[in-house]
């Protein structure tokens, strides 16, 4: 009983997991197909002329620099935002504290394209047109709520007797945040900045809304969708998923390190 | 408050709390409070704004009311997307309980690195594969035929199907996710203790599993459903005739009608089912924001 039940969980599992990567490998075929409409049956003939399209592709190029400078402005302002947001919720309790977590918390439970609507018509009020930095000030409201987040778990391990230890030591508060507070924080924040940056490129319905005439890859690709597909955008999805896995790959190899780092240390008497 | 300011001193307090004000007034709650007062006023003329004709209405939300399109795309999309959280738990909970609990633990940081793949491709990207795939000249269809399981090629993008599929197919690792953390915080003993003390595997699950996965549950169930609600990429790209989404016509009225006002009043409907989908969610499995929130 027990044996043939796992083995239809295995068997699940595979198939899950073919659900899951077939698509992928599926688009990413179709980019080396020389047929017009993408697809890799039936197979035409290998080309890389997809590939030489996209490279050629100009408007693709305006996206792909959009796209960098917004995800580097999102960074820089929910980086700092969401790691003082953690540090102030991680010192107040009650009441207070729910109403605050409420509020922190419900731009990651509203539709994205609500969030794009009120960020364009609040700005608009000021006279500030749509565009690039709408999109980035729209991403940042939920983007700060991840690296909050992950910032206030990474509080919960931190031994606060630490910082008083150095105020009695004659320590001022800036060198409490700044040698013993922020490098206990550090992999919380990488962490954050890497999501942030990752949400922020991979956004499409607030950026959508904001955006104004300007492009970003994730329109680009919808429009490019939309009016007449060729496989240039498998090339680029080809590209994009590529560096998706070198980024997984990395983030966990660097995870499993650090991991190994922790399970040699001695542990604390 | 003074907490704070014992710990980090009066400056650094107020640079903290600046950040945070910024952050919920400015980017958060004062965009919610204009689109919601927004949507309460006509669209008008640039000249005629502030003038004697621009005054406080539910003239938009009558717009929606009055249309019984507009509340059938509604509905609909409610509907569907309850749709789409169940079959994505559906699918999930074994996954969750397999990976937390039966495979051996050398296996399952591989298999978390296969599955993190798709996590991290974008949504346009996936909805896309499911656009290649599920078109009428598309490989599924000339696969199957290959096969000899059909033998005409099968209109796959026609009612809500194709949405269906690319929504499951989209949000499914959100639901497994939390769901996983859930059900791995759970002590193996018990579930031993259960079959030892001869409960059938069912009730091993609805009695022991089940509720401590809960907080897990509900926030795949609230993200999922957020996230389907919400979505504007999957049911544009694999829209059939007859299938519309509320999102879309948020989008109409934003982008070809260019009244925002009546989109704010939308866009505020949309807002208000995802906050009851929240609410219920957390009275009917008992869970604070802070559970769902991990």
């Amino acid at each position: 009983m027990k044996a043939r039940s796992n083995f239809l969980f295995h068997a699940y599992m595979v198939a899950f997991l073919a659900y899951m990567l077939l698509p992928l490998i599926v688009m990413g075929g179709a980019a080396f197909n020389d047929s017009r409409f993408p697809s890799v049956y039936p197979w035409v003939g290998w080309t890389d002329r997809w590939f030489l399209d996209l490279w050629n592709d100009g408007r693709m190029w305006v996206a792909f620099r959009n796209t960098i400078g917004v995800a580097l402005a999102v960074v820089v302002m929910s980086v700092p935002i969401g790691t003082a947001a953690a540090i102030l919720i991680n010192s107040v309790g009650g009441t207070a504290r729910s109403v605050l977590y409420g509020f922190m918390i419900a731009p990651v439970l509203t539709p994205g394209a609500v969030i794009g609507i009120s960020t364009l018509l609040f700005w608009n009020k000021f006279s500030v047109p749509a565009g690039l930095h709408l999109s980035a000030v729209g991403q940042t409201s939920y983007i700060s709520a991840f690296v909050m987040l992950l910032v206030l778990a990474r509080l919960q391990s931190f031994d606060r007797a630490l910082e008083e230890a150095a105020l009695d030591l004659g320590a001022s508060h800036a060198q409490v945040v700044r040698r013993i507070l922020l490098p206990h924080l550090y992999p919380a924040i990488g962490a954050g900045a890497a999501i942030a940056f990752f949400q922020s490129v991979e956004n499409f319905n607030t950026t959508l809304f904001t955006r104004g005439t300007y492009d970003t890859l994730t329109v680009y690709v919808f429009s490019r969708v939309r009016s007449g597909i060729t496989p240039t955008i498998n090339a680029l999805a080809l590209i994009l998923v590529t560096l998706t896995i070198i980024g997984a790959l990395w983030y966990e190899i660097s995870r499993r390190r650090t991991m190994r780092r922790l399970a040699l240390r001695p542990a604390p008497a | 408050m003074r907490d704070l300011i014992r710990r980090y001193g009066a400056p650094l307090a107020g640079v903290f709390v600046v950040l945070t004000a910024f952050w919920l007034l400015v980017l958060v709650i004062l965009p919610y409070l204009y689109l919601f007062e927004n949507s309460f006023r006509p669209y008008l003329p640039v000249v005629d704004i502030g003038g004697p004709k621009d005054v406080y209405s539910l003239n938009n939300y009558l717009t929606f009311f009055e249309s019984p399109i507009h509340i059938y795309v509604f509905f609909v999309t409610i509907i569907y997307s309850s749709v789409v959280t169940a079959l994505c738990f559906a699918i999930a909970y074994p996954l969750a309980y397999y990976l937390s609990k039966v495979a051996t633990s050398a296996v399952v940081p591989t298999l978390f690195l296969l599955l993190l793949i798709p996590l991290w491709v974008s949504e346009i990207l996936r909805s896309f594969a499911w656009f290649i795939i599920l078109a009428l000249k598309g490989p599924l269809n000339y696969g199957l035929m290959g096969l000899g399981i059909i033998d005409q090629p099968v209109r796959w993008m026609s009612g809500f199907r194709s949405i269906i599929i690319g929504l499951v197919y989209t949000y499914v690792l959100f639901m497994l996710f939390p769901v996983y953390n859930a059900v791995q915080s759970l002590d193996t003993n018990q579930i031993e203790a259960a079959e030892d003390l001869g409960s059938p595997w069912w009730r091993t699950h609805w009695r022991v599993i089940l509720p401590h996965a809960k907080p897990g549950i509900a926030s795949g169930a609230v993200t999922v459903f957020m996230l389907s609600a919400g979505s504007i990429l999957v049911p544009t790209l694999l829209a059939s005739t007859t299938s519309r989404w509320f999102t879309e016509i948020i989008q109409q009225w934003m982008f070809e009608s260019q009244d925002w006002n009546t989109g704010s009043a939308y866009a505020f409907l949309l807002m208000l089912i995802c906050t009851v989908f929240v609410t219920l969610v957390m009275r009917v499995f008992r869970v604070r924001l802070s559970d769902i929130a991990k």
